[in-house]
């Protein structure tokens, strides 16, 4: 049910961003989504890929330091509240959130969240008990594909 | 009209505190130190460090027979001094001490410097040869912003004034809007402090919309950290006043070693209580007068922690020729450079072995480093950049500013300075076959 996430260290001045982008567009590697976090100084790029082996595997080659981390991601009806309920449901259960981040999809009436949970596990398991769809992998590629 | 000033201010007579010593001509002046340095060497044979140095190769009072035997006499290095810590080079019984100040060291603790009572007498009247020889008087009020504590700036110059009768405002360092206040209502003629620090003054007192060149202050006496003729003009220019160079170390007794007169064409030192070599740092051979060497100092009139040949590790020249001001007494230039890595930031000593030692306990930090040491404006800046490495590097923000926060408390500890961390990319730093370069000094502090 967990997604693999690549999180890659860039320092914070013109031109950073494209490099890595551009180096794993070159091994034809979709990018599903992304999320910048930064300071004056520097930023962390975390990627959602089609093949994340290969393009952790492509950065780190051209010497980028990436980090593998396990995110969730969970679909809510893209309609005002939607986030709002999901979070809800977080709170409630005690989950703490380190980050999170959103994409909606081109067709559909979703949107997806995607989670960094200290205990993901955990996460997952209230998430299924309070009846939101965490969306695994598979489905994930299949939904942005379509 | 910065150079006006300073001729107005050239113009006021004269004086000369203690005129007996600082007009003794060459040869008084020459005996005299041959009489004290014979003195010294039986003084110091109560310190184990010198005193099995000289059992060993039969060296005593009797081996010195003109000044140039000096050099039959070891050399005293800091870390001579570090593997005697905290008093293994006291001359006299704790009890004999009066005060004890400290400096900086490369492992974060400070090396001490003790003083006798007689010591502080000669410290304070060191001080106040060189601040009468830059115009200050007893009708005068002096604003002292340097830091008073193990630091030997803030109480040298401190009882120097006094001695000399002046009234002393003891501001300390820091809170510049504060220090601006106080001169607006206490109208001190002279300020003491760090030549960067006077910068900081004009540049604070601007921001408040006060020209600096209105405030009171005539002249001032800067020391603490090396400084150019450039950075003279800068704040002669800015604030409207004469600026003094001072210079000393705290290892020999701190301020009071040699200051400017008038002329202002080298610091005269104080001869009758410091024997100064300059030499080769290569082949500790002396080089020729006016070249530059590396000082080495003996103290000899110290009683607490007499030093004998102590290698400052500054480089300067020495002059000997007589100055128009009418003293004998020797010239040192600026101090233009150092023979070890030792930084000046904000006049506090730091070793890039500090820096070191601060990224080592922080785990995965210290194989790509870089200190970068810069002056933007008028205060120096250290920037610690460090390559990032998957070991400290996480998808989280407040992790990754945990980790600079954390480095950056680790220099505060043990070089006692601020630094900025700079997370930077890997590969991003230069790397060198053999010995890397760790600094990168970027302010301009040459001749």
């Amino acid at each position: 049910m967990k997604l693999q996430q690549l999180s890659l260290f860039l320092e914070n001045r013109p031109g950073r961003l494209g490099a890595p982008l551009e180096a794993i567009a070159k091994e034809g590697i979709n990018i599903l989504t992304l999320s910048l976090a930064d300071t004056a100084q520097f930023g962390i790029l975390r990627l959602i890929v089609r093949e994340w082996d290969k393009a952790k595997q492509v950065l780190e080659d051209a010497g980028w330091v990436v980090n593998l981390t396990e995110v969730v991601a969970v679909d809510v009806l893209d309609r005002p509240g939607g986030l709002a309920e999901a979070l809800a449901v977080l709170e409630g259960a005690g989950l703490n959130i380190e980050y999170m981040y959103a994409f909606s999809l081109r067709r559909g009436d979703k949107a997806i969240l995607i989670f960094r949970f200290e205990d993901p596990d955990r996460a997952i398991a209230v998430l299924l008990e309070k009846g939101l769809h965490v969306v695994d992998g598979d489905e994930l590629l299949s939904v942005v594909s379509c | 009209m910065a150079a006006q000033t300073h001729e107005a201010h050239r113009q006021t007579e004269h004086r000369i505190w203690d005129a007996d010593a600082e007009t003794l001509p060459r040869d008084g002046i020459e005996a005299l130190q041959l009489e004290r340095l014979r003195e010294l060497v039986t003084r110091v044979a109560r310190v184990p460090f010198y005193r099995d140095h000289f059992a060993h190769r039969e060296i005593g009072p009797h081996s010195i027979r003109s000044l140039a035997d000096v050099r039959r006499l070891p050399l005293t290095t800091k870390d001579d001094l570090r593997r005697q810590h905290p008093f293994g080079f006291l001359a006299v019984p704790r009890k004999a001490l009066a005060r004890i100040h400290g400096s900086s060291g490369t492992t974060g603790r400070p090396t001490f410097v003790a003083y006798t009572a007689r010591d502080l007498e000669t410290w304070s009247n060191l001080c106040a040869r060189f601040l009468v020889a830059g115009g200050l008087r007893p009708e005068h009020t002096a604003q002292v912003a340097f830091g008073y504590g193990l630091f030997t700036g803030g109480f040298g110059l401190h009882y120097g004034i006094e001695r000399v009768g002046a009234a002393i405002i003891p501001a300390a360092a820091g809170n510049t809007r504060r220090q601006i206040e106080i001169m607006r209502d206490l109208d001190p003629e002279v300020l003491i402090c760090t030549p960067s620090y006077a910068l900081t003054i004009a540049d604070s007192a601007r921001e408040l919309g006060i020209d600096p060149r209105s405030l009171p202050i005539r002249f001032g006496h800067f020391g603490g950290e090396p400084w150019t003729e450039d950075m003279r003009r800068e704040i002669e220019d800015q604030l409207d006043i004469a600026a003094f160079n001072n210079y000393g170390l705290s290892e020999v007794i701190g301020p009071g070693v040699s200051g400017e007169c008038p002329e202002r064409t080298g610091m005269h030192i104080q001869e009758d209580h410091f024997l100064v070599e300059c030499l080769d740092p290569e082949t500790l051979e002396p080089v020729p007068e006016g070249e530059p060497g590396e000082l080495v100092i003996s103290t000899l009139t110290r009683e607490a922690m007499p030093l004998i040949r102590y290698r400052t590790r500054d480089i300067a020249r020495l002059y000997r020729e007589p100055c128009a001001c009418g003293r004998r007494t020797a010239r040192m230039s600026r101090v233009t450079g150092r023979t070890d890595d030792m930084l000046i930031i904000r006049g506090v000593n730091v070793f890039p072995s500090q820096i070191e030692e601060a990224l080592l306990r922080v785990e995965g930090t210290t194989p790509h480093y870089l200190i970068e040491v810069s002056r933007p404006g008028t205060l120096d800046e250290v920037h610690v950049k460090v390559e990032i490495r998957p070991e400290i590097f996480s998808d989280r923000m407040d992790r990754m500013q945990a980790l600079c926060e954390r480095i950056s408390r680790e220099i505060n500890t043990v070089a006692g300075i601020r630094a900025h961390v700079d997370l930077v990319e890997p590969r991003s730093i230069e790397r060198f076959v053999g010995k890397a370069k760790r600094v990168l000094d970027r302010r301009n502090l040459g001749e």
